[in-house]
């Protein structure tokens, strides 16, 4: 399984974003996870919790926006959604379709505090 | 107080950079370069044998071989003419781009024309991560149903270039081609695709000219 690699990546981000923005800790991390993307949330926040601890993140919590798969006919321009297995266009039964949106994976935001000075200075 | 940052970036861009530093790499050295992706059995190692024997010395090849634990695939590639390293991923479920970086140092790019890379026998997570390489080969196989389209599509979404091997079992085994078909084309229009079998040797003449003519293109670039 790869969520060692997907969590130490996640805190690499985290860390350096949140760093640059001059947090003193990261709260939250904000998951775009398409359905189409092979990654099941509840072992990612049990690696997290592991990995994260002692760390700028220690702590945080990760939000998993999941993002239902949805497919454009080409031919009769009728849009789906994947529901049970992949299938033809249900209007014309063409092959020919293009995925509109349900293969993201991605960072999308975090949550920072910050201490007294910065705040000042915004 | 609590402040809202911006980031959107994918979750895998370190690899992605990695991938991009080792394609580099491949353009430097005027090395074709192939992903083989596959589920366990389909027939990668089988593959890389019967392309080298049809090669019969005609190419420098070196292969790149993940898996598990053991050397059984590295040592029939090297049995079969081809300079093989070894990756052990210590149950790692696929290769990722810094592997690939790590055993480009012990191999020497320039002393090859087209270079291997086995990946772990598995369908869904050596999808997510690019090597670098200039082609993403998924290896398919009869025996593994005319379903896997529908049940691994993340796989079929990312590939360039498709081989069906043990096309000689067909006979024997309920494997609806046209349904295998319509799911590869929903998801990879157009997809090059490969027909094989590596016991009869059909199809392979297609295959092994193929990669002898992206090989040639290679070093044709400036």
């Amino acid at each position: 399984m790869h969520e060692l690699t997907v969590t130490q990546n996640l805190l690499e981000l985290a860390e350096r974003y949140g760093t640059e923005a001059g947090a003193t800790r990261v709260t939250d991390l904000y998951l775009v996870i398409g359905q189409l993307s092979s990654f099941v949330d509840e072992s990612l926040q049990f690696y997290w919790d592991m990995i994260s601890e002692g760390t700028l993140c220690s702590g945080a919590a990760l939000h998993f926006q999941r993002v239902p798969a949805w497919f454009a006919c080409q031919q009769c321009g009728t849009e789906y959604p994947l529901e049970r297995e992949l299938e033809c266009c249900p209007a014309c039964n063409s092959p020919r379709i293009t995925l509109l949106r349900g293969d993201e994976f991605r960072l999308e935001s975090i949550e920072i505090e910050t201490s007294q000075r910065n705040e000042q200075t915004e | 107080m609590t402040v809202k940052i911006p980031v959107v970036e994918k979750i895998l861009s370190a690899n992605d950079k990695l991938a991009a530093s080792n394609r580099k790499k491949f353009d430097a050295a005027k090395v074709f370069s192939l992903n083989l992706m596959a589920s366990p059995g389909a027939g990668k190692t089988s593959v890389i044998e019967q392309t080298m024997r049809l090669l019969a010395g005609e190419l420098r090849v070196a292969v790149i071989d993940g898996d598990l634990a053991t050397s059984i695939d590295a040592d029939r590639a090297a049995a079969a003419g081809a300079t093989a390293i070894q990756i052990n991923t210590g149950g790692e479920c696929h290769l990722d781009a810094i592997m690939v970086r790590n055993a480009l140092q012990q191999l020497g790019l320039l002393q090859f024309d087209l270079l291997l890379v086995e990946n772990v026998g598995n369908l869904i997570c050596p999808a997510n991560f690019q090597l670098g390489t200039h082609n993403n080969v998924l290896i398919a196989s009869i025996p593994e149903g005319d379903d896997k389209p529908y049940k691994y599509p993340g796989i079929y979404r990312g590939i360039d270039t498709l081989i069906i091997n043990k096309i000689d079992l067909l006979p024997y085994i309920p494997f609806k081609m046209d349904y295998y078909r319509t799911g590869v084309e929903m998801l990879n229009p157009g997809l090059q695709t490969f027909p094989i079998s590596c016991r009869t040797g059909e199809g392979l003449d297609d295959w092994v000219r193929w990669v002898k003519k992206q090989v040639r293109s290679m070093k044709m670039l400036v």
